[in-house]
């Protein structure tokens, strides 16, 4: 025993040499993430925002395909079976002119949906070249432009696409034309704020003394960085931009008939709300549903993003 | 300010001069002298230019033309008579909004991820959600048709005020509840309510006294948005309520093409709009002590 313990009587036979090569050093137990990974951890996790994004989902999925495998076709006229409550062959009812509810709203589905997307795609490619120039030049040109945008921000927004549409033709195009010509401010505030929070950051910096041009480094390097915000107004413009249409549409200066949206469906129901609700209760209750997604999942974006909140 | 003013006033009078055709054609056959008279009234046979002095001259003096369909009713009589009725709404509207969002954001920030705050933020979520050209139907509908608790249209007395002030605020009611709930939160964690809750003062007291105040502040700069927010609801508002205030008149001149008094009502709301910002800034100032000693940013 005592000899044992002796230094001498270590004998290099005692010793056993540890494959290494499956060793894994400092193990971290809980599961490394990347940033978007967390961000993605943390969306998934908040079931409100993820019952709003399935509801997205099922509308969007609704809104391309019912139009296709419903038999009933929203163009045609069957006066002899208008105002028809909900029924089989009618699952949403009828209108005055006898044409499917059902049909209907979801067609309509699609062109709110269609506004809604296009006028944030825009605003989102306007916000983010006027707003990234802003941000990234800064000083004189800064000033400038944010005073330009300060004056069209000034004017109150809908009055501004009010008389844009009266002055041309309703269509689809316009309307969207018309609810970006100030929708896209908010969206280059986003951005220049964001890029002049980035833009004195090293890796900017290393780009810049590798030679690359002030487009790259903004489109390439800065704008990735500010993904975050960008997306979260981006989600929370669309339906905004929905809600302006149906506005719109119920002034009378939407698309015209026979092309109905949400906002027109509105309209026309509430004239018959007394006698045939069902006219009024679908498109306003989807419509609803639709903000009430977006909103929601928009919330959801905006806390993942958000690290003061992470637990 | 009055630059953002001057553009909107260019740009209109741009816009509503671009438009082809003349405002006076009608259907109806008109001589050419019949013709000739009008554009004389109008002003309509002036070069463009002077037009467009003519009109900023009126405008700085208050007058803001002639309405082309209501039988030559002045601009600024249609305005004045049709003002009162939204200005009503909207007063109580935004009061609506402020007293009831506050309560509502209060409640949920004091009772911080109970059920209470749950319930209070999914009330609001719904609020933000149901544009007011739905919820305005479904309460006429429910509460006027069905039950006949309330009349469904009209202005008349003081108990026609509940259901389209409800539609107009509830979009607003659920903004302030959900920014008063998160600035109420920060403010409820800072040092100086601690030192309040050590001193022993009473919950209630604390929250009333001295919360409250701190939270207001975003409030206060949403003000100018309040009423802007108002403005369009009301007109989609007015029209379903058939009330007949100014709402109504701006859909009927738009479906109408009566450019003047599309005209007039835009700029009209226009200045609205700024003057209730502006004020939103002095009261910012007013309620913001560390506002006025440095007096810089924001």
């Amino acid at each position: 025993m005592n000899k044992d313990t002796n230094r001498g009587s270590i004998r290099p036979e005692l010793f056993q040499k540890i494959d290494r090569s499956n060793h894994v050093f400092e193990k971290i137990e809980r599961a490394r993430l990347t940033a978007w990974q967390d961000i993605r951890y943390r969306l998934v996790s908040n079931k409100l925002a993820m019952t709003g994004f399935y509801i997205m989902c099922v509308v969007l999925l609704f809104a391309i395909f019912a139009p296709i495998i419903s038999p009933n076709d929203h163009f045609t006229n069957d006066l002899p079976n208008s105002n028809q409550a909900p029924s089989w062959a009618h699952l949403f009812g009828t209108d005055d002119l006898g044409r499917d509810m059902f049909e209907r709203t979801w067609k309509g589905a699609q062109i709110s949906l269609f506004v809604g997307f296009a006028a944030a795609l825009i605003d989102l490619i306007i916000g983010i070249i006027y707003g990234g120039i802003m941000g990234y030049y800064g000083g004189k040109v800064d000033e400038v432009m944010n005073r330009f945008a300060e004056i069209i921000y000034a004017i109150p927004h809908l009055l501004v696409t009010i008389l844009l549409l009266v002055v041309m033709e309703p269509s689809l195009t316009t309307i969207i034309v018309a609810m970006s010509i100030t929708g896209w401010i908010n969206m280059a505030w986003i951005v220049r704020g964001q890029i002049m929070q980035l833009k004195n950051q090293e890796y900017a910096l290393a780009s810049k003394a590798l030679g690359a041009g002030a487009m790259r480094i903004i489109f390439r390097h800065l704008i990735p960085n500010a993904m975050g915000p960008i997306l979260v107004t981006l989600t929370l413009t669309v339906p905004s931009a929905i809600f302006t249409e149906a506005f719109l549409s119920f002034l009378g200066l939407g698309v015209q008939s026979p092309v109905a949206s949400w906002g027109t469906m509105i309209n026309d129901g509430v004239k018959s709300m007394t006698l045939y609700p069902w006219r009024l209760m679908f498109p306003a209750f989807f419509l609803s549903l639709m903000m009430f997604a977006f909103n929601v999942f928009g919330d959801g974006l905006r806390d993942a993003f958000d690290p003061k909140l992470k637990k | 300010m009055l630059v953002s003013l001057f553009f909107l006033v260019t740009t209109t009078f741009v816009l509503m001069n671009a438009i082809p055709g003349s405002p006076l054609q009608s259907e109806k056959a008109t001589s050419e002298a019949v013709q000739k008279n009008l554009e004389a009234y109008y002003g309509l046979d002036k070069p463009m230019i002077e037009q467009y002095g003519i009109y900023l001259q009126n405008l700085v003096q208050g007058d803001l033309g002639i309405s082309m369909k209501k039988k030559f009713q002045a601009v600024d009589k249609i305005i004045k008579e049709s003002f009162p009725y939204s200005l009503k709404l909207g007063i109580a509207s935004v009061i609506t909004s402020i007293v009831v969002g506050c309560l509502l954001g209060i409640l949920a920030a004091m009772h911080h991820r109970k059920f209470l705050d749950n319930f209070a933020m999914v009330i609001a979520v719904i609020g933000l959600s149901i544009p007011s050209l739905v919820m305005a139907p479904l309460l006429q509908y429910s509460l006027a048709v069905k039950i006949r608790a309330f009349e469904v249209a009209g202005l008349n007395g003081p108990l026609d005020y509940v259901l389209p002030t409800i539609a107009l605020s509830a979009a607003s009611i659920a903004f302030i509840a959900r920014l008063i709930r998160s600035t109420m939160i920060e403010v409820l964690n800072s040092d100086f309510i601690k030192t309040a809750k050590a001193k022993g003062l009473a919950g209630h007291l604390i929250v009333w006294r001295h919360a409250l105040r701190n939270s207001m502040l975003p409030v206060v700069t949403f003000l100018g948005y309040l009423t802007a927010g108002v403005i369009t609801g009301s007109v989609v508002i007015e029209k379903i309520f058939a009330i007949p205030g100014l709402g109504k008149f701006f859909v009927q001149s738009v479906s109408d093409r009566d450019y003047p008094l599309i005209m007039g009502i835009t700029i009209f709301y226009a200045v609205l709009l700024m003057v209730c910002r502006f004020l939103a800034d002095i009261a910012y100032v007013l309620v913001d002590p560390r506002m006025r000693a440095g007096g810089k940013g924001k």
